[in-house]
Protein backbone atom coordinates (compact mmCIF):
# COMPACT_ATOMS: atom_id res chain seq x y z
CA UNK A 1 0.00 0.00 0.00
CA UNK A 2 1.01 3.53 -1.10
CA UNK A 3 -0.34 6.77 0.55
CA UNK A 4 0.74 9.91 -0.44
CA UNK A 5 0.37 13.74 1.08
CA UNK A 6 1.37 16.99 -0.52
CA UNK A 7 2.63 19.39 2.18
CA UNK A 8 2.14 23.13 1.91
CA UNK A 9 5.30 25.15 3.40
CA UNK A 10 3.93 27.62 6.10
CA UNK A 11 0.32 25.65 6.53
CA UNK A 12 0.40 25.49 10.13
CA UNK A 13 -3.24 25.07 10.42
CA UNK A 14 -3.27 21.85 9.10
CA UNK A 15 0.21 20.45 10.31
CA UNK A 16 -0.58 17.28 11.39
CA UNK A 17 -3.71 16.12 9.17
CA UNK A 18 -1.16 13.93 7.17
CA UNK A 19 0.26 12.38 10.40
CA UNK A 20 -3.43 11.61 11.50
CA UNK A 21 -4.97 9.85 8.47
CA UNK A 22 -1.65 8.00 8.46
CA UNK A 23 -2.61 6.56 12.01
CA UNK A 24 -6.20 5.94 11.29
CA UNK A 25 -4.83 4.24 8.18
CA UNK A 26 -2.39 1.86 10.06
CA UNK A 27 -4.95 1.26 12.58
CA UNK A 28 -7.37 -0.04 10.26
CA UNK A 29 -4.75 -2.77 8.80
CA UNK A 30 -4.22 -3.83 12.94
CA UNK A 31 -0.51 -3.32 12.76
CA UNK A 32 1.11 -3.44 16.36
CA UNK A 33 -0.28 -0.03 19.17
CA UNK A 34 3.63 0.51 19.71
CA UNK A 35 4.68 0.75 16.48
CA UNK A 36 1.98 2.98 15.12
CA UNK A 37 2.50 5.32 17.85
CA UNK A 38 6.80 5.30 16.98
CA UNK A 39 5.82 5.56 13.30
CA UNK A 40 3.10 8.58 13.98
CA UNK A 41 5.49 10.27 16.28
CA UNK A 42 8.44 10.57 13.89
CA UNK A 43 6.00 11.27 11.09
CA UNK A 44 4.73 13.90 12.91
CA UNK A 45 7.50 15.93 13.64
CA UNK A 46 8.55 15.39 9.65
CA UNK A 47 5.46 16.32 8.97
CA UNK A 48 6.04 20.03 11.09
CA UNK A 49 9.31 20.25 9.32
CA UNK A 50 7.90 20.55 6.19
CA UNK A 51 5.45 23.02 7.01
CA UNK A 52 8.05 24.70 9.34
CA UNK A 53 10.96 25.03 6.74
CA UNK A 54 10.31 24.09 3.24
CA UNK A 55 8.19 25.73 0.51
CA UNK A 56 6.58 22.56 -0.15
CA UNK A 57 6.86 18.94 -0.09
CA UNK A 58 5.43 15.35 -0.65
CA UNK A 59 5.27 12.48 2.09
CA UNK A 60 5.12 8.92 0.99
CA UNK A 61 4.30 6.71 3.13
CA UNK A 62 4.71 2.56 1.86
CA UNK A 63 3.59 -0.28 3.77
CA UNK A 64 4.58 -4.06 3.05
CA UNK A 65 4.08 -7.12 5.15
CA UNK A 66 7.57 -6.46 6.93
CA UNK A 67 8.11 -2.60 7.23
CA UNK A 68 6.59 1.14 6.67
CA UNK A 69 9.04 3.10 5.12
CA UNK A 70 7.73 6.84 4.92
CA UNK A 71 10.32 9.44 2.95
CA UNK A 72 9.73 13.16 3.01
CA UNK A 73 11.03 14.82 -0.35
CA UNK A 74 10.83 18.92 0.05
CA UNK A 75 11.90 21.61 -1.90
CA UNK A 76 13.35 24.42 0.49
CA UNK A 77 16.51 25.70 1.52
CA UNK A 78 18.12 22.55 2.66
CA UNK A 79 20.04 21.61 5.72
CA UNK A 80 23.84 23.09 5.83
CA UNK A 81 25.27 21.11 8.24
CA UNK A 82 22.66 17.64 8.96
CA UNK A 83 25.54 16.56 11.54
CA UNK A 84 23.94 19.64 13.82
CA UNK A 85 20.75 19.80 12.49
CA UNK A 86 21.01 16.00 14.36
CA UNK A 87 22.16 17.83 17.47
CA UNK A 88 19.36 17.79 20.43
CA UNK A 89 18.53 21.55 21.00
CA UNK A 90 19.79 23.21 17.74
CA UNK A 91 17.07 24.59 15.80
CA UNK A 92 17.06 27.41 12.47
CA UNK A 93 12.87 27.67 13.64
CA UNK A 94 11.03 30.62 12.95
CA UNK A 95 9.50 32.68 16.16
CA UNK A 96 6.23 31.43 14.63
CA UNK A 97 6.99 27.48 14.92
CA UNK A 98 8.34 28.09 18.02
CA UNK A 99 4.65 29.63 19.15
CA UNK A 100 3.41 26.19 18.30
CA UNK A 101 5.29 24.22 20.65
CA UNK A 102 8.01 22.98 18.15
CA UNK A 103 11.06 24.57 17.31
CA UNK A 104 13.10 23.16 19.66
CA UNK A 105 15.59 21.12 18.17
CA UNK A 106 14.21 18.47 18.76
CA UNK A 107 12.19 17.34 15.85
CA UNK A 108 15.17 15.49 14.11
CA UNK A 109 16.47 13.18 17.10
CA UNK A 110 12.78 12.35 17.85
CA UNK A 111 12.55 11.04 14.51
CA UNK A 112 15.52 8.76 14.88
CA UNK A 113 14.69 8.04 18.00
CA UNK A 114 11.43 6.47 17.01
CA UNK A 115 12.51 4.77 13.87
CA UNK A 116 14.81 1.79 13.31
CA UNK A 117 16.65 3.52 10.00
CA UNK A 118 16.53 7.48 9.24
CA UNK A 119 18.63 8.40 6.31
CA UNK A 120 18.84 12.42 5.68
CA UNK A 121 19.91 13.84 1.66
CA UNK A 122 19.50 17.35 1.70
CA UNK A 123 21.22 20.54 -0.96
CA UNK A 124 21.34 23.74 0.48
CA UNK A 125 18.69 25.85 -1.41
CA UNK A 126 17.13 23.12 -3.16
CA UNK A 127 15.89 20.74 -0.81
CA UNK A 128 15.36 17.78 1.65
CA UNK A 129 15.01 13.88 1.39
CA UNK A 130 14.38 11.87 4.97
CA UNK A 131 13.72 8.53 4.53
CA UNK A 132 12.34 6.64 7.72
CA UNK A 133 11.71 2.80 7.90
CA UNK A 134 10.28 0.69 10.88
CA UNK A 135 10.07 -2.86 10.44
CA UNK A 136 6.98 -4.83 11.42
CA UNK B 1 -1.95 5.53 42.58
CA UNK B 2 -4.46 6.84 39.69
CA UNK B 3 -7.01 9.66 40.54
CA UNK B 4 -10.35 10.26 39.11
CA UNK B 5 -10.45 13.35 36.53
CA UNK B 6 -14.01 14.11 38.36
CA UNK B 7 -11.14 14.77 41.75
CA UNK B 8 -8.73 16.47 39.53
CA UNK B 9 -11.49 19.00 38.03
CA UNK B 10 -12.87 19.97 41.21
CA UNK B 11 -9.64 20.34 42.81
CA UNK B 12 -8.28 22.36 39.96
CA UNK B 13 -11.65 24.71 39.46
CA UNK B 14 -11.58 22.86 35.86
CA UNK B 15 -14.26 23.74 33.38
CA UNK B 16 -14.68 20.79 30.89
CA UNK B 17 -15.59 21.72 27.61
CA UNK B 18 -15.43 17.67 25.71
CA UNK B 19 -15.29 13.85 26.41
CA UNK B 20 -17.37 14.74 29.44
CA UNK B 21 -17.92 11.59 30.11
CA UNK B 22 -14.52 10.86 30.78
CA UNK B 23 -14.98 12.40 34.51
CA UNK B 24 -15.34 9.00 35.73
CA UNK B 25 -11.96 7.79 34.34
CA UNK B 26 -8.69 7.79 36.16
CA UNK B 27 -5.53 8.82 35.40
CA UNK B 28 -1.97 7.79 36.27
CA UNK B 29 0.77 10.27 35.28
CA UNK B 30 1.32 13.74 34.67
CA UNK B 31 3.41 15.78 32.57
CA UNK B 32 3.04 20.20 32.07
CA UNK B 33 5.03 21.76 28.78
CA UNK B 34 4.44 23.96 26.41
CA UNK B 35 6.80 22.25 23.91
CA UNK B 36 4.97 19.40 21.96
CA UNK B 37 8.01 18.00 20.66
CA UNK B 38 8.61 17.42 24.57
CA UNK B 39 5.23 15.99 24.93
CA UNK B 40 5.99 13.55 21.86
CA UNK B 41 8.99 11.89 23.47
CA UNK B 42 6.39 10.53 26.01
CA UNK B 43 6.58 6.44 26.49
CA UNK B 44 3.48 6.11 28.89
CA UNK B 45 0.43 5.96 28.05
CA UNK B 46 -2.83 7.36 30.63
CA UNK B 47 -1.26 10.38 30.61
CA UNK B 48 -3.07 13.88 31.16
CA UNK B 49 -0.87 16.93 29.87
CA UNK B 50 -0.98 20.68 31.70
CA UNK B 51 -0.33 23.27 29.18
CA UNK B 52 -0.48 26.66 28.61
CA UNK B 53 -0.44 26.56 25.01
CA UNK B 54 -3.65 26.96 23.48
CA UNK B 55 -3.94 26.18 20.02
CA UNK B 56 -4.85 23.26 17.51
CA UNK B 57 -1.65 21.45 17.75
CA UNK B 58 -1.87 20.78 21.33
CA UNK B 59 -5.29 18.77 20.45
CA UNK B 60 -3.46 17.26 17.29
CA UNK B 61 -0.18 16.38 19.43
CA UNK B 62 -2.57 14.57 21.98
CA UNK B 63 -4.46 12.51 19.40
CA UNK B 64 -1.09 11.03 17.99
CA UNK B 65 0.52 10.50 21.33
CA UNK B 66 -2.44 8.89 22.37
CA UNK B 67 -2.90 11.38 25.37
CA UNK B 68 -6.60 11.37 26.45
CA UNK B 69 -6.88 14.80 28.86
CA UNK B 70 -6.26 17.98 28.65
CA UNK B 71 -5.60 20.52 30.95
CA UNK B 72 -5.75 24.61 29.28
CA UNK B 73 -4.15 26.69 32.60
CA UNK B 74 -4.65 30.13 33.23
CA UNK B 75 -8.02 30.49 31.81
CA UNK B 76 -6.55 30.17 28.28
CA UNK B 77 -8.77 30.70 25.20
CA UNK B 78 -10.36 27.53 23.73
CA UNK B 79 -11.07 28.02 20.39
CA UNK B 80 -13.85 26.08 18.36
CA UNK B 81 -11.24 24.75 16.34
CA UNK B 82 -9.74 23.21 19.55
CA UNK B 83 -13.00 21.68 21.05
CA UNK B 84 -13.63 20.24 17.44
CA UNK B 85 -10.51 18.61 17.44
CA UNK B 86 -11.04 17.15 20.60
CA UNK B 87 -14.55 15.98 19.79
CA UNK B 88 -13.40 14.28 16.99
CA UNK B 89 -10.37 12.40 18.69
CA UNK B 90 -12.16 11.88 22.02
CA UNK B 91 -9.75 13.92 24.07
CA UNK B 92 -11.02 15.54 27.22
CA UNK B 93 -10.25 19.46 27.41
CA UNK B 94 -10.42 21.03 30.73
CA UNK B 95 -9.56 24.44 31.62
CA UNK B 96 -8.76 25.96 35.14
CA UNK B 97 -8.05 29.50 36.48
CA UNK B 98 -4.93 28.45 37.82
CA UNK B 99 -1.42 28.52 36.29
CA UNK B 100 0.51 25.62 35.31
CA UNK B 101 2.91 25.92 38.32
CA UNK B 102 -0.53 25.28 40.67
CA UNK B 103 -1.94 22.96 38.45
CA UNK B 104 1.05 20.71 38.46
CA UNK B 105 1.49 21.39 42.40
CA UNK B 106 -2.34 20.10 42.80
CA UNK B 107 -2.54 17.16 40.87
CA UNK B 108 1.21 16.40 42.55
CA UNK B 109 -0.43 16.40 45.42
CA UNK B 110 -3.46 14.63 44.82
CA UNK B 111 -1.37 11.16 43.97
CA UNK B 112 -0.67 11.65 39.96
CA UNK B 113 2.86 10.63 39.45
CA UNK B 114 5.55 12.35 37.39
CA UNK B 115 7.24 10.96 34.00
CA UNK B 116 11.05 12.14 33.98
Amino acid sequence: MILTYKIQGGDFSNAGKCSSEVKKVLKQLNIDHKIIKKVVIALYEGEVNIVAHAYHGVITVEIDTEKIQITFKDEGPGIPDINKAMEQGYSTASPIVRELGFGAGMGLPNMKKNTDYMHINSQVNKGTEVILINYL
Amino acid sequence: MSVKLSVIAKAIEGTVYTCKEYLENEVEYGFSSDLMSDVLTIDKEDVILITGLNNIQTIRTCELAEIKYVIYARNKMINTDIIKLANENKILVMQSPYSVFKVSGILYNLGVKPIY
